[in-house]
């Protein structure tokens, strides 16, 4: 039997980019190797085990089967990761929480035959509820955030819980490390970021590659938003377009809020 | 009286959730079913909405390993809808795109989702102590084309460059110069790669089932970023008929909609472009179809793992051409798209590593999406695999019930589904 702690990936709703995202350490994931087992692993190997102590999570929780599944995992498992946007904060489907299951269905499918059996919560699996972050559901010990995540901060991560150490997620804004990178400012170059409020890690690849900040990694813990919703307002964005910035990845939080005025 | 029931849920090394399901008794098939279970997430229902700016970055998140197919035909549908003309150094640069992430997901598919099945291992990590130096190459492999991708596209998955229009950030012409030698000198390495396959090719079946194969064609390129609609069963068709071609419907068993064209159902994806587009290949790429007796029209879907590995070689003898026609012309670093934002529909195709793929959006005055259907490759074989189980899964039935299983899951691996992507809803009332 080996002494090395036992890790078991497993994805709900989601691109699976992120566990791509672990795959693509490449040399680095036989380092990681040698530190852990890996015991289910459904995208990359068709050994599996429930035997396990460490739980990796993409996705994000839909339907009720999603739940009971997530609340297995978390019961078996000592610590539970999610990796990703969509485990993290719901993922840019959470956008569709707009809509009612049924109002979202109706778009996809009423134009084709067969569209009839989409109607309706008859099979309990059909019923769909909204798009929810894993933490809304269960107990989460630590979150890599980022749409993706970025492979080496996973590895850093994984290490730092194996051994007991602070977790190496930063909590200041993007535009920290998008000045380590010497770029011009996004908004001195007529664009609007999310840079000021959104947490950093990622090393600022948007930015630094002629986009814009789009807070896939969430917010930082004290995001300074009315100051950046000022400056958002002064580059000349509507309070719609500021909204629409800002929901793209962080609709959860104008969910809370909407939830909390009512 | 022998009884044989396999039910594989969660089919492993493939992206996405799918069942396999087979009931067979004293020798008859009584039910075969290829089921996808995959949770919904309405992408077309929630980019209503969002500015034409955001659109492809959204629907990149359709899928982790072709979000640089899935960002061109989202830009493509854009540019379209809006009459954006894009220059020749994009073009060559996006066909670049396609195939760095050609390759760096035909790498990770024939690499690490198919070899173990080829080498009799149940994954790849076991084989990394049995064949060191074959996984080490592999590895090496995917991670240059991770490199070729992040150097054209900003990031390989979910990318950062690819705008509507054109690019944010253009590579120089030294680092392009640098990632030709790159791939020049990682030519007997994909050599090494494609021998181990070749000695094992024999465990692949030899299963045909005559079907329509349907990917992008184009009179002088083997086409991959653009091009018109074209069948193995005849006909060419401009991208703005792909719903004539497509015929979505919906079916029980499936949380993705199926498609059929003339017959009952078609295939994409790897061997779909090189039935159809064989003529174009490179040399070299010809010289390994070769080898591995591979022609066209060939109808074994087994063989699609063997069509990506010629595209392998393919998009590394046209990267090394496209980087060529990029010096030549000089690169500007500061290119920049000009255009305006207005009203209108478009459609963008692009052939991705799984198949071709249909983005189509309509945008309002102001550049807000307001419809949008987006149509995937492996949509488009769902139904296709489910008629190869029903043909192969009878002549198989004196197999030992793990060779069956294994062979179920191979003929579904071999068209390398990317389910998550290809999924809308779910309905799983299942019992048999």
């Amino acid at each position: 039997m080996s002494e090395k702690p036992r890790v078991a990936f497993f994805d709900f709703a989601s691109c699976e980019g992120c566990q791509l995202q672990v795959v693509n350490l490449e040399e680095a994931l036989l380092d990681v190797l040698a530190l852990v087992d890996i015991v289910s692993f459904r995208e990359a190997m068709k050994e599996h085990s429930d035997d396990y102590d460490i739980a990796i999570i993409e996705g994000s929780i839909t339907r009720p089967i999603d739940v009971e599944r997530i609340k297995k995992i978390r019961e078996q498992a000592s610590i539970l990761i999610t990796i990703g946007a969509c485990a993290h904060l719901g993922g840019v489907q959470r956008l569709g929480n707009q809509w009612t299951p049924e109002e979202n269905k109706a778009e996809v499918y009423e134009r084709h035959p067969g569209s009839e059996i989409t109607k309706g919560d008859d099979n309990p699996f059909f019923a769909q509820p909204r798009h929810r972050a894993v933490s809304e559901v269960v107990k989460v010990d630590a979150t890599i955030p980022g749409c993706p995540i970025d492979s080496q901060e996973f590895a850093k991560v994984l290490i730092a819980l194996l051994t007991g150490k602070k977790l190496p997620i930063p909590d200041y804004p993007v535009c920290v490390e998008c000045k380590k990178n010497e770029n011009i400012c996004v908004f001195e170059l007529g664009g609007f970021c999310m840079g000021p409020v959104a947490r950093a890690g990622c090393g600022a690849p948007c930015p630094t590659h002629g986009g814009e900040c789009e807070a896939c990694r969430g917010y930082v813990d004290h995001p300074h938003t009315q100051a950046h919703a000022e400056v958002l307002k002064k580059y000349g964005l509507s309070p719609d377009e500021i909204m629409t910035k800002r929901t793209m990845y962080n609709y959860r939080d104008h969910e809370d809020k909407e939830e909390g005025s009512q | 009286m022998s009884e044989i029931n396999i039910n594989v849920e969660h089919l492993t090394r493939v992206e996405g959730h799918g069942n396999i399901v087979l009931n067979a008794k004293d020798g008859t098939v009584e039910f075969v079913q290829w089921q996808v279970s995959e949770a919904p997430r309405f992408f077309e229902s929630f980019v209503r909405g969002r500015p034409y700016t955001e659109l492809s970055h959204i629907t990149s998140r359709i899928c982790g390993i072709c979000s640089i197919g899935h960002s061109l035909a989202s830009l493509k549908a854009t540019e379209a809808a809006m009459d954006i003309q894009i220059s020749e150094q994009t073009r060559i640069l996006r066909k670049l795109a396609t195939h760095a992430e050609n390759l760096q997901s035909h790498i990770l598919h024939v690499g690490y989702l198919v070899a173990p099945d080829l080498l009799g291992a149940p994954s790849v990590i076991p084989l990394a102590s049995s064949h060191t130096d074959a996984v080490l190459t592999i590895v090496g492999l995917h991670r240059l084309a991770n490199e070729y991708s992040n150097l054209i596209c900003g990031r390989t998955v979910h990318p950062v460059s690819l705008i509507p229009g054109g690019f944010s950030h253009i590579p120089s012409e030294k680092q392009l110069k640098e990632m030709k030698q790159k791939w020049i000198d990682a030519i007997p390495n994909v050599v090494a790669v494609a021998e181990i396959v070749l000695a094992n090719a024999h465990k692949l079946p030899d299963f045909n089932r005559e079907t329509e194969f349907i990917a992008l064609t184009a009179d002088d390129d083997y086409a991959l970023y653009d091009g018109d609609i074209g069948s193995t069963d005849g006909g060419r068709w401009p991208v703005e008929q792909y719903l004539d071609i497509t015929n979505e419907f919906v079916v029980p068993h499936s949380t993705a909609k199926y498609t059929k064209h003339k017959r009952d159902s078609y295939m994409v994806g790897a061997l779909a472009r090189f039935n159809l587009n064989y003529d174009k290949l490179g040399p070299l790429a010809k010289e390994w179809a070769g080898k591995f007796g591979l022609s066209p029209v060939n109808h074994n879907p087994y063989m699609n793992n063997v069509a990506q590995l010629v595209e392998i070689v393919h998009s590394i003898e046209d990267t090394l051409a496209q980087i060529d026609k990029l010096i030549e012309m000089g690169v500007d670093v500061n290119e920049r798209p000009k255009f305006e934002v207005k009203a209108g529909r478009g459609i963008g195709a692009v052939d991705v590593p799984r198949g071709i793929l249909f983005h189509d959006y309509t945008y309002d005055d102001k550049g807000i999406c307001t419809k949008a259907n987006c149509i995937i490759p492996t949509n488009q074989n769902h139904n296709n695999i489910n008629l190869d189980f029903q043909a192969f899964a009878p002549t198989i039935l004196d197999k030992p019930e793990k060779e069956i299983e294994l062979l179920l899951e191979m003929l579904v691996r071999a068209y390398d589904p990317c389910i998550s992507c290809s999924t809308h809803y779910l309905d799983v009332q299942w019992k048999r």
